[in-house]
């Protein structure tokens, strides 16, 4: 690979590179996993003056689980860490997520904080992000502060991160009650981007839904989150009727275009087929525990 | 004496591991990239971003700037040495860069010379460029309509988009076949253009040495001494003064034959800097201008006699070359070796028309994976096939078996003119629905779809001619398709071999070893095998088209019987008996009658070079070129069980079986390894793979996002069986294999897929049966044509 010429830094703690990302602003590219940054250098649609490498800063590469449920997701955990995770029990749409990312070579190396940054209308994790109401932590020369994943993502390959700023952590609130949930993708192979993904996370008390989310991905200019679809089955028991008016309602949502993936009718009707298969209308759902 | 074991020593039918892969697996091959010369400096390409537009300026002022930038080559610049263009290997020009127009997207317009490939990339950047953007043409329809533009204005006497009209087979005959036929079944499809694909991308390093005026290439090459006269012929240098040397190739598949540019102008850049100039292709400047394949419509008339008997045949193709008509193929043959379509079945009559149209597409035609349009041939033949079946309430297998040459026809020739030379078709079938478990299927079938599950089995009979060629009828620019070997043995029985064949991951070193040690009885481990280097290989036409085990495989069988010839007379003087009282058996000379009196191999290679009898010429090394009479014709059954989800129109692969009889295996490992991978690719043709442009003209499968290769975890398994007829003419009795499976396979997973939506009265999908097609196709109860649309936002 031939990239234009650049500058490269790996500081060894958070501080030095925020000094880096406060002295750059957006000519300063933080490299974590790499795995959408380095093809992107390659083919030269991104030309960065520096590259922040911040994979030697220690102690990013954590993903935990709080005592109240919230799991806590490093900016360095790799995909593959998530996949091979024994702390996802009670984050089943987490556990199905994680090894429907990419392929197995992308899962070593790429990290869920970046795919969410990155911010393809593709990327399989910002769906995920939407649907479980997770929140983005970013730092940065003003101090820590949370973004929620409704406002992460502001349009194709955009986020609301400031030039300064650089996210450290993934924050996935904990179910209340029992969580299910599942992520169902569509793709022409492994590693490809998504013609469809739909992701599902209901959780539920003594069988009536407490609360829901249902997020689309690659039928839009960003990740979707199909409000309406999750509302509905708010307060209401999961039988055929209510899948069945969430899915009609995510459909609705999706603002699919006919690409050589597919006919914008034909992803639609696939966000009906997977919303329905997600919630467990006809086809497996990933309970917990 | 206990005589050799045959499969110890690593001959015939042994399936010995694979010499080349040590230095593979430990990161030790030598690819060209890897080869690095003293004051090497970097060539890259500027690429046309449109389809078809004029040049109106070229401003290279700012690269020629940039410190390190060493040269800027332009069309300009080629066309004063009269390099602009050059002779394609069907008859035809192409521009090596652009001069007055471009004509396809990606290609070459300007090359830029650097110290590195960093500094050769940013000098491409500074290049400015002025195109007047021209209309794009993307499909020969297109082509052909009326007031399209004229993509080659450069060529005198050329008024439209037609680059051949060509035509085969017995008109008059087929048309008594059609008139006197009960039902005749028709099928219209299009074979989606797709690319060979190799993950090393082309190359070269070219080293101009001015002191001594020869010229060295390092390159990418299947067919090196094919590129040394091309060389020669184009650069006008002699060719004697001319090395190419093709080091470890990281595959061909076809796209290594033809000569593109890239490498011309490395030559001329070291021509004219005086210094070894490496040129090295990226993915994409691969997938958008380099040798594509297939890109053909096709439709067909099968007359049908009520009783099943297929009575003729009518085909129609319209081809999309590209650019330029640069396909690497028999120069006799405008469309390949279309006609060997049918080849498998006994019909009286048949007739071929093909037209072939230039687009603003990538220029190319190659033979990926298949021996010159066969792929298309085969996969045509057999949706036919189960189309003619269905219009005939028949079962798809006892249509064939009822339409297949049967074994006591062999040889047998077709109404085309091929001569199959022998095969045990239904053998082959019978083997196949055995274990796809063919009699219980249909009542699954039925059961399934009672519960909403669609169930298909596609079946794929086919014989294919590999082995170009004859020299009567197959000559590249005119040099006849032989093949060569020569083989010298050493003092103490070890031995090199060299041949004009060119591996690229078929394991020439492995099997070639495996023939002589078959003829000599030397230990395949005591064999060098060595290829691709002009000044010490024998003259060849390279490897493609599964002729390297016919053609040049043979040259190695008969040049091994040269020396084994030789040797008798040494054992003769050896045993100081006659000639004639010498018996052989693997590895050694006996005397009749005393067969524990006897000389090995190795004291025979001994004795020619420290005790010869008088008179005889010392040393034992001999070549053999070997002009094959036939083509080979192996046959294969394919066949495909797949479940289809409905809902979302996915569908998976339950079970495949291959049945394939290629003569005798000489590394029955390699030949599996071969329609594995085979079958692979065909599962991604079938699947996923195509390569399409939208309206303008921009290539959708400009990199591995967008032009799909199957991963290990969609592959299906694939279960094998062999069948082995062998062929009566090649010297060990072997026939090609290393793309029966890519060519058969396709048809099979298509034709399971419709099977499985027989009761919708869908006819057709077109490849790649993408989801969303299959989809549309159960939804609407409609067949889906054409290439998968583009993006247009």
């Amino acid at each position: 690979m031939y990239p234009s010429r650049f500058h490269y830094e790996a500081p060894r703690s958070l501080d030095d590179a925020l000094d880096l990302k406060a002295a750059h602003g957006d000519d300063a590219k933080v490299l974590a996993g790499g795995q959408s940054l380095v093809p992107l250098l390659k083919l030269r649609f991104a030309s960065p003056e520096l590259l922040v490498d911040i994979n030697n800063i220690p102690a990013l590469d954590y993903h935990v689980v709080d005592a109240d449920g919230t799991l806590r997701v490093g900016a360095l955990c790799r995909h593959a860490d998530l996949e091979r995770s024994t702390l996802l029990g009670k984050h089943p749409t987490m556990a199905a997520a994680a090894p429907m990312i990419a392929d197995p070579i992308v899962r070593n190396r790429g990290t869920l904080v970046g795919s969410w940054c990155h911010a393809d209308p593709q990327g399989d994790w910002a769906s995920v992000m939407l649907a479980l109401g997770a929140v983005l932590v970013v730092d940065g020369p003003g101090g820590r502060r949370q973004i929620p994943a409704s406002q992460v993502v502001t349009g194709p390959f955009q986020n609301s991160l400031r030039p300064d700023e650089i996210a450290i952590e993934a924050r996935i609130p904990g179910a209340s009650g029992t969580a299910a949930g599942s992520y169902l993708k569509l793709e022409r192979r492994v590693g490809d981007f998504a013609t469809v993904g739909v992701a599902v996370a209901v959780d539920s008390s003594g069988g009536t839904v407490s609360r829901a989310g249902i997020a689309l991905t690659g039928v839009g200019p960003a990740n979707i989150e199909a409000t309406a679809a999750a509302q509905a089955l708010v307060g209401k028991r999961l039988d055929a009727g209510t899948i069945e008016q969430a899915a009609a309602l995510a459909a609705e949502a999706a603002q699919p275009k006919t690409d050589h993936r597919g006919s914008a009718e034909y992803k639609r009707h696939i966000v009906h087929t997977f919303v329905t298969r997600g919630l467990g209308g006809n086809g497996a759902v990933h309970a917990a525990a | 004496m206990a005589p050799l074991d045959e499969i110890k020593i690593g001959g015939l039918g042994s399936s010995r591991k694979r010499v080349e892969d040590d230095r593979f697996i430990v990161g030790r091959g030598n690819y060209t990239d890897d080869i690095k010369l003293p004051g090497m400096l970097h060539m890259e390409i500027l690429r046309s971003p449109v389809a078809h537009a004029r040049i109106k300026s070229i401003d290279t002022s700012k690269a020629q700037a940039i410190p390190g930038v060493r040269l800027v080559l332009t069309g300009e610049m080629m066309a004063q040495r009269n390099l602009a263009w050059m002779p394609t290997l069907s008859y035809d020009t192409q521009a090596v860069l652009a001069t007055d127009k471009v004509r396809f997207q990606g290609q070459e317009v300007a090359c830029v010379v650097a110290d590195d490939p960093y500094i050769a990339k940013d000098g491409c950047e500074a290049i400015v460029v002025e195109y007047e953007t021209l209309p794009a043409i993307v499909s020969p329809v297109q082509a052909l309509a009326e007031g399209a533009p004229l993509i080659r204005d450069d060529k005198e006497g050329q008024n439209d988009n037609v680059i051949f009209r060509w035509e085969v087979g017995d008109k008059e005959r087929t048309d008594r076949a059609f008139a006197s036929a009960d039902k005749v079944s028709t099928l219209e499809l299009h074979y989606p253009r797709s690319h060979p694909s190799p993950i090393e991308c082309c190359g070269s390093i070219a080293d101009y040495n001015s002191a001594t005026s020869k010229l060295t290439v390092y390159m990418t090459t299947q067919a090196p001494h094919i590129i040394r006269a091309a060389v020669a012929l184009v650069a006008e240098l002699p060719e004697h003064m001319i090395r190419i040397v093709a080091p470890d190739i990281g595959g061909g598949f076809g796209n290594k034959v033809p000569v593109y540019p890239g490498y011309v102008a490395s030559i001329l850049c070291s021509i004219l800097l005086g210094k070894p100039v490496k040129w090295i292709e990226d993915k994409t400047g691969n997938l958008i201008s380099t040798g594509f394949a297939r890109d053909m419509y096709l439709r067909s008339e099968m007359a049908l006699s009520n009783a099943g008997k297929i009575l003729g045949v009518r085909i129609h193709a319209d081809s999309d070359h590209g650019a330029f008509f640069s396909d690497a193929q028999p120069s006799k043959f405008k469309i390949g070796l279309l006609h060997s379509a049918f080849g498998c079945y006994d019909f009286p009559a048949g007739h071929i028309t093909a037209q072939g149209t230039y687009t603003n597409k990538a220029p190319g035609g190659v033979a990926y994976r298949c021996s010159f349009r066969v792929t298309e041939a085969m996969f045509f033949q057999e949706r036919m096939v189960q189309a003619a079946a269905a219009d005939l309430g028949m079962d798809q297998a006892e249509f064939r078996r009822k339409n297949l040459v049967r074994d006591d026809q062999f040889p047998y020739r077709t109404p085309f003119g091929f001569l199959l030379d022998s095969g045990q078709y239904e053998k082959c079938l019978d083997i196949g629905l055995e274990a796809i478990g063919y009699k219980e299927f249909k009542a699954q079938q039925a059961e399934a779809l009672a519960r909403g599950r669609r169930l298909g089995i596609g079946i794929s009979t086919m014989t294919e001619p590999l082995g170009a060629g004859n020299s009567r009828e197959y000559d590249i620019l005119g040099i006849k398709m032989f093949d060569s070997a020569e083989l010298r043995v050493h003092p103490t029985g070890k031995a090199i071999l060299r041949t004009g064949a060119k591996s690229q991951g078929q394991g020439h070193e492995t099997t070639w070893a495996q023939i002589v040690s078959h003829e000599l009885g030397i230990p395949a481990a005591d064999i060098l095998v060595e290829e691709g280097d002009t000044d010490t290989a024998p003259f060849g036409m390279g490897t493609y088209a599964s002729r390297s085990t016919p053609v040049a495989g043979a040259a190695v069988a008969m040049v091994s019987r040269k020396i084994r010839a030789k040797a008798r007379k040494l054992a003769a003087h050896l045993l100081e008996v006659s000639e004639e009282d010498i018996e052989w058996e693997l590895g050694r000379f006996y005397v009749r009658g005393a067969q524990d009196r006897g000389v090995s191999i190795q004291e025979c290679a001994m004795a020619a070079y420290a005790n010869m009898p008088d008179g005889m010429e010392p040393g034992l090394e001999n070549n053999a070129y070997y002009d094959p009479p036939n083509l080979t014709w192996p046959f294969a059954c394919y066949i495909a069980k797949v479940e289809v989800d409905p809902e979302t129109g996915v569908w998976d692969v339950l079970k495949m079986v291959a049945v394939d009889d290629c003569g005798v295996r000489i590394n029955p490992m390699i030949v599996e390894g071969q329609i594995m991978g085979g079958l692979t690719e065909a599962y991604a043709m079938s699947n996923m793979q195509f390569q399409t442009y939208d309206a303008d003209g921009n290539c959708v499968g400009a990199n591995y996002m967008d032009y799909l290769l199957p991963t290990s975890w969609e592959t299906p398994g694939f279960e094998l069986h062999e069948v082995v007829t062998p062929c009566p003419h090649h010297p060990i009795g072997a026939k090609g294999v290393g793309e029966c499976a890519a060519v058969g396979g396709p048809a099979a997973f298509v034709n399971a897929v419709m099977n499985a939506l027989e009761d919708t009265g869908v006819r057709n999908i077109d490849m790649p049966l993408l989801p969303d097609r299959v989809w549309e196709a159960i939804k609407y109860q409609r067949d889906v044509s054409g290439a998968p649309p583009v993006r247009t936002d």
